[in-house]
């Protein structure tokens, strides 16, 4: 770690200090958890455009698969609904797989010509209503059941931590399937069409009630940390939390003693649970950090920084770039997946109202830019950085504007407005920033290390 | 007395020096020819007298001013034209409005100078509203030829205006690049078919690694046995 | 004819052909904007949907404005007065965006990522000054006669059960459109800058041979994207309704209809434009009404004979659009293959 990262990460530690003592621990904390979660999307995003510049616009769709796999693993399972549907689902399935096994007969069997469209169109056709004939009833049946509170199939009941494995390979696989179709296109190509297809797969997310529940949500979400109100009523968490704040204690009067206890403890469980999940992420974050850094300087990440460099070049000397930045498209999307499932359980919710391209893929990206493109370190920084002022652009806003407007009277129909419009400074600030770093310090606030 | 001319140019795409030397001229109503094997900088001779090269040592003189500072554009102004070998007509426009980009520059009443065009490439004025793109080679040739005289130069470079083209269409393009020095304009150009582009050539430059090895008038160049055996083959 | 069969057909016409053309002309008229930028200035601008949203939010304000003033256009929409005032705004914004930001890029030569990159960086100015402006609230400015032919009227003129409802706003998003069309397509064939922006376009080496200033068509071709962008923008508003964020949404369809109508080129833009439209609504209609018109009793649908759920309209623009890049790289008008 060289002196500028050195500094950059002591400037974020001061600024959540900062927040820590002027704002509150807990929202201190709460923002921690996010820059972790953000640092691993944004390490990802390296792995793709740093490693191998691949300019994938698409990682919403891959956040969003993250946290469907979070409601999947954990959510206990809906007996009732299987039972309603399964048997179609499962079905409509073996439909879909006989159909797709079909066209690709037809298209190894016949030979290339009006003969193999017309033959695949009429299988992919045929296909489309048997599948139709058993899906459509399968989730009829299981919308049906219970729609208030369940309506879908629910998930394996397993404990949630599994699931940040379980988005990591959802993603892969669709980062596999979509790499297949959108790989071979031109670079500016390649982004637009991975933009279409992250809004498609947040369509599917938001509709298909029957998968998790769709934009009704799935809430309620298991947790691999205690609960607050279980850590208030354990003993041992008392005693810790007597022991740390003696001197506080011994201070109060006697009557008020239980009371100021009793705060405290309240206080010290939300802290507590915060620090775990900090702890669980941050441990995450750095096993995927020391494994992409081991990857990017072993005789992968050579070769891949030489295709990202000099393409032809590199196809000339006999590397197959295509299988290459498939490699590396699943892998950066895996990284995704996990951050998408962490996010989701710190969450406690799955809600596909929220995935916004605004916040989900161009905001990694400013990430990743903002830290140095190509250095691992540097978007984890990166990713820092910029949630946190994404985070802390609003209350300063608000605060400037207050300031500014101190003078005008409360009911000022220009100052109502700006105080409304203090939100959204937020995206004219990361614009600004992006912009900035770009044209200024075009390599990142950590610029990659060149080794040869 | 020489209208155009290159002396003791050196230079090249940064890095090593192409050219090493080379000096090229050519006059009023002349055919200039630079020949010789691949990589001898024929090409970048040609791009350095047109200012796209930027020369280390050595002048570029039009009508005996120093015009290496000037721009390729402001090169054009002072009458030279130069025929890129690739990328030399604007394929998704009209014949017509090739020519009309050609003079792009002027602002009087271009219609005559289409007119000669038109007389010099009858095709053209044929296919005048047909795209660039969907012409033959040889008629993309002229095209690029034609587009160029359309600024009414006094200097026309051209860097292998025959590339790709079959025998017989070469034959008719350097008829028409005799027709053009008729008209008093300096010619030079760039051959990979040197044996054709001497004999109609008034004078010939052999380059080897960026200098000149023989410099001769282009019947004495193709009479040379010793440039017949290196670079005419045989 | 038969009335079953005149009667699907108006069904036809007043669910997908209407809405289609409307549409098709609104996305036809903000993908001109990309491809123009594509094709010239050679990178993907993501900025350009909320561009359109800058420039229909300042045709809202001066709308609001004339509105207070009491102006009007009577049956037409008084935005129709204000639509100068979007476009001063978007042209000065892309302007504005050009001199900071792509100039810089341009002279140095970066490649189009780093351009498209930065395109993102505007982007998210853009929509943050909307939103500060105007706020993130759906805001309806459209006045003036709402409908030029409503379903009552039709059906009470030709004797059929089925109405056919033309909207002020579908009507003028066409006329607009053909005369905006019109005007790019006269000036790009006719005009001395058109000439020069389509051979800076095709050719850049030898535009700027030919003495073609490349500063001059830059500003061009910002003039004119911006000034589509903001009436397309703003007809979008008036036909549905303005919401800043839904801008953003039209950028896939746009690129879309400007990649599959070929980079660079003007028609294939357009006709892009509408096989998007076209696609995306034909394909999410439910047909069992129509169906019923047409066949015969004891073959009825149940279903609602529909071939895609309306909420994966997105998805049509994407095929469109990889099927289209896989099988005909260069677009289907080849356009320039950068």
């Amino acid at each position: 770690m060289n002196l500028r990262a050195l500094a950059g990460f002591a400037a974020i530690a001061a600024a959540l200090a900062a927040v820590g003592f002027g704002q509150s621990w807990s929202v201190s904390l709460a923002v921690l958890n996010l820059c972790l979660i953000s640092a691993v999307m944004a390490l990802g995003v390296n792995i793709q455009w740093g490693y191998a510049g691949l300019f994938n616009v698409g990682t919403m769709a891959f956040a969003g698969l993250g946290g469907l796999a979070a409601v999947l693993v954990s959510q206990p399972p809906v007996h009732a609904a299987a039972a309603a549907g399964g048997a179609d689902l499962l079905l409509a399935g073996a439909a879909a797989c006989l159909t797709a096994g079909l066209v690709w007969l037809v298209v190894r069997r016949v030979p290339r010509g009006r003969l193999r469209t017309a033959c695949v169109a009429v299988t992919a056709v045929a296909g489309y209503f048997v599948i139709a004939a058993f899906f459509d009833p399968a989730i009829e049946a299981i919308e049906a059941v219970d729609p208030s509170t369940s309506g879908y199939l629910g998930g394996l009941g397993l404990p949630i931590v599994l699931s940040w494995a379980a988005g990591g390979l959802f993603a892969a696989g669709a980062a596999w399937v979509i790499g297949r179709v959108a790989l071979g296109l031109r670079a500016d190509y390649f982004a637009i069409a991975t933009l279409g297809i992250s809004e498609i797969v947040i369509a599917v997310l938001k509709n298909e009630d029957w998968l998790a529940r769709g934009v009704k949500n799935v809430t309620g979400l298991d947790r691999p940390v205690p609960y607050e109100i279980d850590l208030q009523q354990a003993g041992w968490f008392a005693d810790m939390v007597g022991s740390l704040n003696a001197g506080a204690l011994a201070a109060a009067s006697e009557a008020d003693r239980a009371l100021l206890l009793r705060d405290l403890v309240i206080e010290a469980s939300g802290i507590f649970v915060k620090l775990c999940y900090a702890g669980l992420f941050a441990a995450v974050l750095l096993a995927l950090l020391v494994l992409s850094e081991r990857a990017l300087r072993s005789p992968w990440g050579r070769m891949m920084r030489a295709i990202r460099d000099n393409e032809i070049a590199a196809e000339a000397l006999g590397k197959n770039v295509y299988a290459r930045h498939m490699q590396v498209f699943v892998l950066g999307s895996a990284v995704v997946g996990v951050a998408g499932a962490m996010l989701v359980t710190l969450d406690g919710q799955f809600t596909p109202n929220a995935y916004h391209p605004m916040r989900f893929t161009f905001l990694i990206w400013v990430m990743v830019i903002v830290g140095g493109s190509g250095n691992n370190l540097g978007a984890v920084l990166g990713g820092f950085i910029v949630w946190l002022s994404w985070i802390e652009a609003e209350p300063l806003a608000l605060w400037t504007i207050d300031a500014l407007t101190a003078a005008m009277a409360h009911d000022d129909p220009l100052r109502i407005h700006l105080v409304e419009a203090a939100a959204h400074v937020r995206p004219i600030l990361m614009g600004l920033i992006l912009l900035l770093v770009m044209r200024f310090s075009p390599r990142g606030v950590i610029p990659e290390t060149v080794r040869r | 007395m020489s209208y155009l001319a290159g002396e003791d140019m050196h230079g090249g795409y940064g890095g090593a020096d192409i050219l090493r030397g080379c000096s090229v001229s050519v006059a009023r109503g002349e055919i200039v020819v630079i020949v010789g094997p691949n990589g001898a900088g024929k090409s970048t001779a040609m791009k350095a007298l047109f200012g796209m090269v930027r020369l280390r040592r050595g002048e570029v003189r039009l009508d005996g001013d120093p015009i290496g500072r000037l721009t390729p554009q402001d090169r054009v102004k002072r009458g030279m034209a130069f025929v890129p070998q690739t990328g030399n007509i604007f394929a998704t426009l009209s014949v017509r409005e090739n020519l009309e980009m050609g003079a792009f520059l002027r602002r009087d009443d271009i219609s005559d100078s289409i007119e000669r065009v038109f007389d010099l490439f009858p095709v053209l004025g044929e296919k005048h509203r047909q795209l660039a793109g969907e012409l033959s080679g040889g008629q993309r040739q002229q095209v690029a030829i034609a587009r160029a005289l359309m600024t009414r130069p006094d200097v026309l470079m051209l860097d292998e205006p025959t590339a790709g083209v079959s025998p017989i269409v070469m034959d008719e393009l350097f008829d028409r690049i005799l027709e053009i020095r008729r008209a008093g304009i300096a010619i030079l150009m760039v051959e990979q078919n040197a044996r054709q582009a001497l004999a109609i050539a008034d004078r010939g430059f052999v380059l080897v690694t960026g200098k000149n090895r023989y410099t001769d008038s282009g019947q004495a160049l193709l009479a040379n046995p010793e440039v017949r055996r290196s670079f005419l083959g045989g | 004819m038969p009335v079953d069969l005149v009667n699907a057909l108006v069904l036809l016409a007043n669910f997908v052909v209407v809405p289609a053309i409307a549409y098709g002309s609104q996305l036809a008229l903000g993908a001109l904007g990309i491809t123009l930028v594509y094709g010239i200035l050679r990178f993907a601008n993501f900025s350009h949907g909320d561009l359109m949203a800058f420039g229909t939010m300042a045709t809202i304000l001066a709308t609001w404005q004339l509105q207070g003033w009491g102006i009007g256009l009577g049956v037409l929409p008084t935005a129709m007065l204000a639509l100068p005032a979007g476009i001063v705004a978007a042209v000065l914004a892309a302007l504005a965006a050009d001199r900071t930001v792509f100039r810089f890029y341009r002279i140095r030569r970066s490649s189009p990522m780093v351009l498209s990159i930065a395109s993102v960086g505007v982007m998210f100015v853009l929509n943050g000054l909307v939103r500060v402006i105007i706020g993130p609230d759906d805001r309806s400015f459209a006045d003036g006669t709402r409908y030029l032919l409503n379903a009552r009227q039709f059906k009470e003129a030709t004797g059929l059960a089925e109405g056919l409802t033309v909207r002020t706003s579908q009507l003028l998003t066409l006329a607009v459109a053909v005369v905006a069309v019109a005007a790019l397509f006269w000036f790009l064939r006719r005009t001395r800058a058109g000439k020069a922006m389509r051979a800076y376009s095709d050719n850049e080496d030898l535009a700027l041979l030919s003495g073609v200033e490349p500063g001059r068509v830059v500003l061009t071709t910002w003039v004119i994207a911006a000034s589509l962008a903001a009436v397309a923008g703003s007809l979008y508003g008036l036909d549905k309704s303005f919401q800043p964020f839904t801008y953003m949404q039209l950028l896939l369809p746009m690129f879309a209809a400007a990649i599959v109508g070929g980079i660079g080129q003007p028609h294939g833009a357009i006709a892009g434009g509408f096989l998007v439209a076209f696609s995306e609504i034909a394909l999410t209609y439910p047909y069992r009404k129509f169906l019923r018109y047409l066949l015969p009793e004891d073959m009825q649908p149940d279903g609602l004979m529909q071939l895609l759920s309306t909420d994966y309209k997105l998805s049509v623009s994407f095929v469109i659009l990889v099927v289209v890049l896989l099988w005909r790289p260069t677009g289907l008008f080849r356009g320039r293959v950068l």
